[in-house]
């Protein structure tokens, strides 16, 4: 276990200096950051002001160091529109998407969980069906225009919710719904193929034949194993949910760190957005180092092999 | 795949008087699946809708009727058969606009899917084949890629380079190669340890060869399940971000778009969003059904 974790840990700050240096060299390759913070009516002596300031002189690798050295200490630099530090904001914003995300998941797990333990008992049953509905209208569904739909609906013809902004947990009721629906047919999915795959394993006959009560054979001994996929995949789904939150925040104009990113990409705020892309990226990179390790915790096959 | 198909499968050839070909099989597996028959008849009408659009358009997408404004469709009381969709907020004829944004949606979907395809592919053929070295420096790109937000780099990528077809197709061919690795790597590795392929490399056939004659032939079935799944991911993001302004750029009519502008008319002319909001829904759900369907098809325990 404890050679496993290394290498795992070894990978994941691979692939998190790999992402910083990307995110770094993306927004860099857009042009002149000098330029774009003196804006229009700068003049060249403005602009070389600026790049003597923010040291845009030196050569991009001592930059770039620069630039993570003070990452990991927290401090992402000033927001070229807002004048205040970024790292700021972000605490400012981040516990919204948080809530979100963690909302969005519990839905998809109340909803994915349930759904296709029942549909792996009775397959081709009614519900099998039903659950097969869900999942193929979720992953054609685009999110924006469900969330305006919903916003039609529980709004406008019955107005039970607010449309948009944040504050009460009413404001949290459609975007977490939208987010958790999109997520909820990979869980169902999973957590079918998983349950009929154990289910038809012989120790679940050798339970059955032992006389178990039919629900001990299934809360016990099959969904145990049935749903170890199913705890890796919901790392990995809420991190692609912090992720994806964009449309639907900034649908529901929800204060969290997918509006601000929308926002500062069409304001060119490129400090901010490096600091989200970054933040994001490594909170996927942990939750995905979290769930392998849950994995290889849960089930002795992945470690050792 | 039921049991009761299973168990049939070995008496079938024996009772017919001339076992059917692999061919004829297939073919009547095909034709015996309704959810990709029909996946294929809706994906079919709508690229047959969007590759004449210029014939069936009732009126040209960018002209503007500004006395012709936000017309109701033909349902609606006040709906007449000249706009049989309505108008929009500048009186452009909507169902010329819901054709045309289709070619939008199909172009964008196929390139993408095609682009994410092709660097999908080589990765995940080679990491397959060669293992080794090249199979952790694909593996590690892969993790590389799966930790960027694809929303947000996309976001930040068209804002910087300008929203054109060319930008989004390519953001989106970068972005979305990972199943292709991921599913290729496997089919790969379990193609190579098939005796064909070693046999192949027995009598001393090229790598190329290997793997365009024996390798890819045989993974054909995995690539285009995950080429359908990724032409549904490239359109529904297409929609998306040129929904957030940061896509296809206006006048060109994009379903994503559409929605977006219609959505400040969204108290008193809900089909403006409700009509090309439903367009992408049929058009993904028809290349869903239809990559679900390949997928049941070619699935060798299935075979009767």
């Amino acid at each position: 276990m404890l050679a496993y974790s290394l290498k795992r840990l070894l990978l994941a700050v691979l692939v998190a200096v790999t992402v910083s240096v990307g995110s770094f060299a993306l927004l860099r390759a857009a042009g002149d950051p000098a330029v774009a913070m003196a804006g229009h009516s700068a003049t060249a002596s403005d602009i070389e002001f600026i790049r003597e300031t923010y040291g845009f002189n030196r050569p991009l690798p001592v930059q770039y160091a620069d630039w993570l050295v003070k990452a990991l200490q927290g401090d992402f630099g000033e927001s070229l529109y807002f004048r205040m530090p970024v790292s700021r904001m972000l605490a400012d914003k981040l516990p919204t998407t948080m809530t979100l995300g963690g909302l969005a998941l519990a839905f998809a797990l109340c909803v994915g969980l349930p759904l296709g333990i029942i549909a792996a008992i009775r397959p081709n049953s009614w519900i099998d069906r039903t659950a097969l509905l869900i999942s193929v209208t979720g992953q054609a569904m685009p999110t924006f225009w469900f969330a305006l739909v919903l916003v039609v609906l529980f709004s406008i013809t019955f107005p039970l919710l607010p449309p948009s902004g944040s504050g009460t947990w009413k404001h949290f009721v459609m975007p977490t719904v939208v987010l958790g629906y999109y997520a909820t047919p990979a869980i169902m999915r999973l957590t079918r193929a998983g349950m009929l795959e154990v289910l038809a394993s012989d120790y679940i006959r050798t339970a059955r034949a032992k006389g178990l009560h039919p629900a001990v054979v299934l809360l016990k001994h099959a969904l145990r194993n049935a749903v170890i996929p199913v705890v890796s995949l919901s790392a990995v789904q809420f991190g692609f949910m912090l992720g994806g939150s964009v449309v639907v925040e900034t649908v529901f104009a929800l204060h969290g760190t997918g509006q601000l990113a929308w926002e500062s990409i069409s304001r060119s705020d490129l400090p901010t957005v490096q600091a989200i892309v970054l933040v994001l990226s490594s909170f996927y990179v942990v939750l995905s180092l979290i769930a392998d390790l849950l994995n290889a915790w849960l089930d002795p096959r992945i470690r050792v092999a | 795949m039921t049991m009761s198909e299973t168990l049939r499968a070995p008496a079938a050839p024996a009772a017919a008087a001339q076992p059917p070909t692999p061919g004829q099989i297939l073919r009547r597996r095909i034709l015996g699946h309704w959810s990709l028959m029909g996946g294929l008849a809706v994906l079919g009408l709508i690229l047959l809708l969007a590759v004449l659009a210029p014939f069936v358009a009732p009126d040209d997408p960018y002209r503007q009727d500004l006395m012709e404004r936000l017309v109701p469709p033909v349902w609606n009381a006040e709906g007449s058969w000249a706009h049989p969709l309505g108008t929009d907020h500048l009186g452009r004829d909507y169902l010329s606009r819901l054709l045309y944004g289709a070619r939008v949606s199909l172009l964008i979907g196929f390139a993408a899917a095609l682009g994410s395809g092709v660097i999908g592919t080589t990765l995940g053929v080679c990491a397959g084949y060669f293992r080794g070295r090249v199979d952790m420096v694909v593996t590690f790109l892969v993790t590389v890629r799966l930790s960027t937000p694809v929303v947000l780099v996309a976001l930040a990528v068209v804002a910087l380079f300008g929203g054109s077809l060319e930008v989004v197709i390519l953001v989106l061919s970068a972005l979305l190669w990972d199943r292709f690795a991921i599913v290729m790597r496997t089919s790969t590795i379990q193609a190579t340890s098939q005796d064909y392929v070693l046999a192949a490399q027995a009598v001393g056939c090229s790598v190329p060869r290997i793997i365009f004659g024996e390798i890819l032939p045989n993974v054909l079935n995995n690539l285009i399940i995950v080429a359908t799944l990724e032409m549904a991911h490239a359109i529904l993001l297409e929609a998306a971000l040129s929904f957030l302004g940061l896509g296809v750029q206006p006048p060109l009519p994009s379903w994503g778009l559409m929605v977006a502008e219609g959505r400040s008319n969204l108290f008193f002319e809900p089909w403006l969003i409700a009509i090309p909001g439903v367009a992408l829904f049929l058009l993904v759900l028809a290349i869903n059904l239809v990559g679900d369907g390949v997928r049941d098809v070619t699935a060798p325990d299935g075979r009767t």
